[in-house]
Formats: C-alpha cells, sequence, structure tokens
C-alpha cells in the first residue's frame, strides 16, 4: 500500500531526454519497496506473535483456533507476571548488576580510551589492538575456567558475581567506540587547553566528555544491551532463583517451574525485552552510530 | 608547572642548562605516561584478571582428569578427537556458522542496497523496523520462535494444517531442526550487516552510480563494480566479526533445540556448557570449548591480512 502511493508520487519525467533512465529508477524503486515490505514482515513475525499469545487466556491458547489473531485481548497475563514475586525479583536483579556494569564500564573505557587515544605510551598501541583480540576469546570459551575462578572466591550462585565478570562483554568494545570518538576530537582543542594550564582530569571532564557525549550515550547503550540480554554467565553462575536475571531466570524457571502457562511466558518475555526496545525507540541514532563506529573503527 | 621549573632553573646556572631542560622535559614525559597508565591500568587488569588468566587457567584445566586431582596431559583431547558426539560438534559448529553468516551477509547486503535506494524519512522508518530483531535479547526471543515452531500448538503447523498438509515435529528431526537453528540465527544478526552496510553505502558518493547510469550499466552491473569493490573491507571485517559470535553462539542453541536431537545440533557452547556445567565435567568441558580458539584465530588472520592489503593497495 505504501510502497504502492510513494512509487506513484515520484516525479516521473525527471529526465525528459531519457525516459529510460527514469523508468528504471521507477522500477528499481517498486523492487525496493516489494523487498522491505517482504522482509519487514518476516522480521516481525515472531515479536508479533509474542504479542498475540501474551493476550490470550490459556484455554483460548488451548482451544486449536487460528493462533494468529486474539478475538478478545485478555490483559490477565500481564498482570500476574507484574505481580509474581520471582519475576519481580529477576527484574530487580537485572536492573541493579545491568546499572553498576554501566557506571564502572564507563569509567574504565573512557579513561583507559582517554590515554590510549591522546597520551602514546610504551607499549600503548599493542595494547589498544590487544583490547579488540580480546573477541577472539568468546564467553562461551571463559565459562569453565571463570566458573572454577568464582568457585574459588565463593561468589558461585550470588547474583553480585555478574557485576564481576560482565564487564568484560562491555568494556572492550566500549573503550574502542570511546577511542574512535576521542580520536577525532581535534588536537587543537587540547593544545588550546593545556596552553591555559589544564590538567588531564580538567580537560578529560570539560573538553573530551562533552564533546564525545554522542561516543558516551551510544557505549552506554551497548554495555546496557549486552549486559541485560546475555544468557550465558547468569544461567552457569547461579542455581536458585533469587539469584537469577531476567534471562537465565524466564528460561529456566518460568518454563520449568510452576508456571507452565505461555502466555505468562509471553508477557514475562515481553516485559523483560521492554527496557532495550524503549531505549532503542528513543535513541535509535545513538545506538546506530555506536554500532557503526566501533565496527568501522577495527 | 613544568615549563615554570625549567624556566627557573635555566636562568639561575646557564652551565646546566641542557641537562636541566632535558631533565625536566624527561620528568614530564615520564609523568605523562604514568598518568596514562594509570588510566588504562582497570582496563589492563580487567583484560589480565578476567580474560586471559582465565584463558591460560582454562588450558591448564582441560589437561586435569575429571575429578580434578590428577594431571592426564592431552588426553582428554585425545578422547574428543575420536568422539563421534564430536565429530558431529564439529561439523555441526561449522555448518552453522557458515551458513548463518553467508546468508545474513547476502540478505543485509540486499537490504542495504534496498534501503539506500529509498529517500530519508521513509528509510528511517525502514530501518527502525528491520533492526527489531537485533534489539531484543536473543535468549528471549529464541524463546518465542521455539513457542512458534514447537509448542503444543505450533502456529507453523497450523499453517501447514491449513493448507491440507500433515503437522511437522520440527525441532524433533535432524534436518529441520538444524535448518530452524540457522534461520532463527539469520533472524537476528541480518540487521547488524544491514547497518554496517548501509552506513558504509552513504559514504559512497551518488556520482558514481550516476556516471555508471548515463554509461549504461544496469543495476547488477553497478553493484558488481561498484558496490563489491567500495564494501569489500567491510563486508571483510562484518563477516569476521560475526563469524566469531556465531562460531561462540550459545543462547539460540540451547533454548531452540538444547542439542537434541541426538546431538545434531550441538555446538561447541552448548556441548561444552552440557559436558562442563551440566554433567560437572569441568576438564572435558574445558577442552571442548578452548576448540573454538584457534579456529576463530585462523579466520581472523586470514581475514585481516585480505583487509591490510588492500589497505595498502589504497594507498
Amino acid at each position: 500500500m505504501s510502497g504502492a502511493t510513494l512509487a506513484g508520487g515520484t516525479p516521473q519525467p525527471r529526465r525528459g531526454r531519457r525516459p529510460s533512465l527514469a523508468r528504471e529508477r521507477r522500477w528499481a524503486l517498486w523492487v525496493s519497496y516489494i523487498t522491505l515490505i517482504f522482509f519487514a514482515i518476516g522480521f516481525l513475525i515472531p515479536p508479533y506473535f509474542e504479542i498475540v499469545t501474551s493476550l490470550k487466556t490459556s484455554e483460548q491458547i488451548g482451544s486449536g483456533r487460528n493462533p494468529w489473531f486474539v478475538h478478545h485481548p485478555y490483559l490477565g497475563n500481564f498482570l500476574y507476571i507484574i505481580h509474581n514475586a520471582q519475576f519481580q525479583t529477576f527484574f530487580l536483579n537485572s536492573v541493579k548488576i545491568t546499572l553498576v556494569v554501566v557506571v564502572v564500564t564507563l569509567l574504565i573505557s573512557v579513561f583507559a580510551a582517554y590515554a590510549l587515544a591522546r597520551m602514546r605510551f610504551f607499549g600503548s598501541e599493542g595494547f589498544a589492538t590487544g583490547v579488540f583480540l580480546t573477541y577472539l576469546v568468546p564467553e562461551s570459551l571463559l565459562f569453565i575456567p571463570l566458573f572454577k575462578v568464582l568457585a574459588a572466591l565463593h561468589l558461585i550462585n550470588n547474583v553480585w558475581c555478574l557485576a564481576l565478570i560482565w564487564p568484560t562483554l562491555s568494556v572492550p568494545f566500549c573503550t574502542w567506540i570511546m577511542i574512535g570518538y576521542f580520536g577525532s576530537i581535534p588536537r587543537e582543542l587540547d593544545e588550546a587547553a593545556m596552553i591555559d594550564g589544564a590538567s588531564h582530569m580538567q580537560m578529560l571532564w570539560r573538553i573530551f566528555i562533552p564533546v564525545a557525549m554522542p561516543g558516551i550515550i551510544a557505549a552506554t547503550i551497548f554495555a546496557f544491551t549486552v549486559c541485560w540480554g546475555d544468557f550465558l554467565y547468569p544461567l552457569a553462575f547461579a542455581f536458585t532463583s533469587t539469584q537469577m536475571t531476567l534471562t537465565a531466570g524466564i528460561v529456566s524457571t518460568l518454563i520449568h517451574g510452576d508456571v507452565l502457562d505461555w502466555g505468562k511466558i509471553m508477557a514475562a518475555n515481553i516485559l523483560a525485552s521492554a527496557p532495550p526496545i524503549l531505549i532503542y525507540a528513543f535513541l535509535m541514532d545513538y545506538y546506530i552510530a555506536g554500532l557503526t563506529a566501533g565496527a568501522t573503527k577495527g | 608547572m613544568a615549563d615554570g621549573t625549567t624556566g627557573a632553573a635555566a636562568s639561575g646556572v646557564p652551565a646546566r642548562r641542557a641537562a636541566t631542560r632535558g631533565g625536566a622535559l624527561h620528568r614530564m614525559a615520564r609523568r605523562r605516561s604514568t598518568i596514562a597508565v594509570m588510566m588504562c591500568l582497570p582496563l589492563f587488569a580487567l583484560i589480565a584478571g578476567l580474560v586471559v588468566y582465565p584463558f591460560f587457567y582454562s588450558i591448564y584445566l582441560s589437561m586435569l582428569s575429571r575429578e580434578m586431582d590428577r594431571f592426564i596431559g592431552l588426553f582428554n583431547y585425545e578422547y574428543l578427537l575420536t568422539s563421534d558426539t564430536f565429530h558431529l560438534v564439529v561439523f555441526q559448529s561449522c555448518l552453522f556458522a557458515i551458513t548463518a553468516v553467508f546468508f545474513k551477509a547476502l540478505i543485509g547486503f540486499i537490504l542495504a542496497h534496498v534501503m539506500h535506494n529509498i529517500s530519508g524519512r521513509d528509510q528511517r522508518v525502514w530501518r527502525g523496523l528491520l533492526l527489531v530483531p537485533w534489539v531484543i535479547p536473543p535468549a528471549l526471543s529464541t524463546l518465542g520462535w521455539w513457542w512458534m515452531i514447537a509448542g503444543s500448538y505450533s502456529a507453523v503447523n497450523w499453517f501447514l494444517q491449513l493448507v491440507g498438509l500433515h503437522p511437522v515435529a520440527w525441532l524433533a528431526i535432524t534436518g529441520w531442526a538444524r535448518f530452524w537453528v540457522i534461520v532463527v540465527n539469520v533472524w537476528f544478526g541480518t540487521p547488524f550487516f544491514m547497518i554496517m552496510y548501509l552506513a558504509t553505502l552513504k559514504s559512497v558518493p551518488e556520482q558514481l552510480y550516476e556516471a555508471a547510469a548515463i554509461d549504461g550499466a544496469t543495476g547488477l552491473q553497478k553493484i558488481r563494480y561498484i558496490s563489491l569493490p567500495l564494501l569489500r573491507n567491510i563486508i571483510s571485517i562484518t563477516v569476521l566479526f560475526s563469524l566469531i559470535v556465531t562460531f561462540a553462539n550459545f543462547d539460540i542453541v540451547e533454548i531452540l533445540t538444547a542439542g537434541a536431537p541426538a546431538n545434531s545440533t550441538q555446538v561447541f557452547a552448548t556441548y561444552a556448557f552440557q559436558v562442563g556445567i551440566g554433567s560437572g565435567n569441568i576438564p572435558m568441558g574445558a577442552a571442548v570449548s578452548l576448540f573454538i580458539f584457534p579456529i576463530l584465530a585462523i579466520f581472523a588472520i586470514f581475514i585481516l591480512r585480505g583487509v591490510n592489503r588492500r589497505a595498502k593497495e589504497a594507498i
């Protein structure tokens, strides 16, 4: 629908002398919109289906009628999940650990990125590459030795162990984002500040952080999303439901535990996915800038 | 501050001027690098303590016996290399990662071009819609996929029955289970490729395409002779990045199939989890997961070498 109106709305005889070019362009636009509509539908089917399921009672789900539509939306699943003590614990755990990790990540990566972008020192280039190479040691390789390390620290089955571990997921990439942003600040700016007698701390606080604010926001979003969505570490290091975060909690407790009602599971799923989606909806440009900045830098 | 002391010393004793200035500069440089090192210290401690050390510790762990009381050398590796299950894991990991990354890159490439064709405000809306799979935590969205494919009232089977076909036990049949695991991964990862390629396409001067169009180039020729050469570097980097992430993927396989049926969808991460945490054989689990590293390192060397060579050619 929208594709048709938009394609029709383009100025047709843009190049009167060469109608073939204009025709080709219009044809390309048509193909573009059809492809986009096709993939957008495909991409949005699973979230749509989750929403439909979450709005049904278990009788409606089990009735064998069309699973793709909901005739009488029912909000009981959401109310149940919001008042469910287990879900509240998961949510609270996720919120508090993620917030701590975001703050820690920003502190570590902003300082390190400032040093690596502006103050060359012995081995700084090698170190910057080394930070990037940590991606060759993914979490699915580290969770087994970390399990032993945490056991030695008596942190197994303690949700706070994630505050120690999660920075390994977020810090390297955030440092790379920040090196990129700090590196793009013109040197005249810090020379001017240096002449005025600013210390490194003042320079970082008064110049670099304000100028690179979009980078900081992008890094914050990245750190938040990666921690909020992590599944392997909370699953491997926690056994009791009070020590779990949302992802591991929903998958391992709500399914295998007392709730075997998919309407409620999907409601929990949607509520747990809501924070990253909301952040994305409001800060899409920063989100994308952070994503693309990090990779093109490498 | 440093300038002040140098100035005072220089005016006082001219003979020692050079030496003092050298010393002060040296001191300043040293202080500057001391501050820099201090600023990097937390990052260094984090990587050394929670990435590098566990990595080497993992190598050590993998050479212990199951009870972790005896050193048994490379026995665990020997055992794995002769185990049929592990052969299956290696095969499936490669099949999964290579197929999924190929389709992610292909669909991402197509979508980026298609998106590049349409104008400003519209593009924002479409980009926003198509990025949704990437934003939902994969563990949670995979749970939704599971319910859609294999739940007791499978919505996919409902469609089959609508057109008169028999329902299929999707995740209990090897071929289909492998198919769905890849589909979910492609669904989740494609937006990342799309956004990367779109960002790069935007930096390509529009005149190149216009000139080609005037010369009578077809759409495919434009892609072949303009887009592909210019996007080659970003394609290599995104493919490398995605290979690393996909090879080490845990969430999707664990939730969708947990390796079933009969370990045919098991990948390194899920197998290591099952062996190491599930059945408590930590040394064997460590050995399984360590196989990820050399494979990733080989990918990284090849792709980064290509990128460097092309970067040099460009200069």
